[in-house]
């Protein structure tokens, strides 16, 4: 899913400077599941702003609500139940919703109130990391199934470097140096030699190098 | 500010606010538990939401306070260390507001200890009353 994590609180309110009338929208798809935008999330700032104002003596009127998904033009239309009730929007999904509400509706103002941070997955509770960068060309049947385009901290794909110490990245000892995990996991799965094969120079246009990327699925336009 | 009464709002679970509230409203006050805090009982605290803490707050509270059971021994498992953490994230919250993050505590107290109960009562209205009127009452800055 995407990860995504609350803005700072000052950065809300200065976003919000002027408004009177807010309408505060999350996501019930991914930032629901990380726990960063979903109904929960924005009963939660929509108390946080209403106090931040009251604190300034510029009181807010907040419409709360959240979308059944914030990147599909279907459920983004729901907004127009509130036209006419608000000033500005704030949306609590990841950048692909804010960015659907700024495509489909061309005089609305539209903030995001998260920062969204990565493919990822729940470690543990309350513990997300990132797993996948959404290459386009992906290399996993190489790789053991571990990622080494998000997992390494410089993207090798004939890694590791000469700062992998221990089994830890250079950049922090916290951090899994994945081409040592991807070298143990191929030798535990008898294909350490295929580590032999040196891969070829990347291209990158499948990554975002070559411009917004766009899927287009014939069988399935109409 | 000698005679600001300070508005606490308690959010106390079944367990450890039993043996206080079989003493009756009034055998409470009698006891010396302050008139201003409010109790609203919790089947357990762990139920308690971030948002319902922050209500309480916009609903005009100058402070809030939650007591549960001991950490390690919740009577259902980790309800008050659950509410621990919520209590932490509205004091990281009131922080970013500018706000005192002592406006809120978790206490953590043993099932049926009457005068603790009280003390926690009375320890959050003399912090409250030192820090004056919350600053969330809306038109004046
Ligand atoms: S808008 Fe973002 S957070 Fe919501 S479902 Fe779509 S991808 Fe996930
Ligand atoms: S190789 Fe690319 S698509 Fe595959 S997991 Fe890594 S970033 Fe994602």
């Amino acid at each position: 899913m995407i990860i995504a994590e609350r803005k700072p609180i000052d950065e809300i309110m200065a976003m919000l400077t002027g408004v009177k009338r807010l309408l505060l929208i999350g996501c019930k798809g991914c930032v629901t599941v990380c726990s960063a935008g979903g109904e929960r999330e924005v009963e939660i700032l929509a108390s946080l702003i209403r106090l931040g104002r009251k604190k300034e003596g510029e009181p807010i009127e907040i419409i709360e609500a959240a979308l059944t998904r914030q990147c599909d033009k279907e459920y983004v239309d729901a907004i127009d139940q509130w036209d006419g009730q608000y000033d500005a929007i704030m949306s609590m999904a990841c950048g692909v919703g804010v960015n659907f509400i700024a495509n489909l509706r061309p005089v609305a103002t539209v903030f995001p109130a998260v920062n969204t941070t990565s493919f990822g997955g729940s470690q543990l509770q309350g513990v997300w990391t990132e797993q996948c960068a959404g290459c386009g060309n992906c290399i996993l049947h190489l790789t053991g199934g571990l990622c080494p385009v998000a997992r390494c901290a410089k993207s090798l794909m004939n890694g590791p470097c000469g700062g992998s110490q221990d089994g830890k990245c250079e950049i922090n000892p916290e951090v899994p140096c994945i081409w040592q995990h991807i070298h143990d996991r191929l030798h535990r799965l008898n294909k350490g030699a295929s580590l032999t094969a040196i891969m070829p120079i990347r291209d990158w246009s499948t990554a975002g190098h070559g411009g917004p990327r766009k899927t287009v699925r014939d069988d399935l336009t109409l | 500010m000698s005679d600001f009464t300070p508005d606490i709002r308690a959010f106390v679970c079944h367990y450890t606010s039993q043996q206080s509230c079989a003493a009756g409203a009034e055998g409470m006050v009698t006891d010396g538990f302050p008139a201003n805090v409010r109790l609203a009982r919790q089947v357990c605290t762990g139920k308690l939401k971030v948002s319902t803490l922050l209500a309480a707050f916009e609903d005009g509270a100058d402070g809030v306070y939650v007591v549960g059971c001991p950490a390690d021994t919740c009577h259902n498992a980790m309800g008050s260390q659950r509410a621990a953490k919520r209590v932490l994230a509205v004091k990281k919250a009131l922080s970013e507001l500018g706000v005192e993050p002592e406006r809120i505590e978790m206490f953590h107290l043993e099932r049926g200890l009457h005068p603790e109960f009280i003390a926690t009562a009375q320890q959050m209205d003399t912090r409250i009353r030192a820090l004056g009127a919350g600053p969330f009452k809306g038109e004046t800055a």
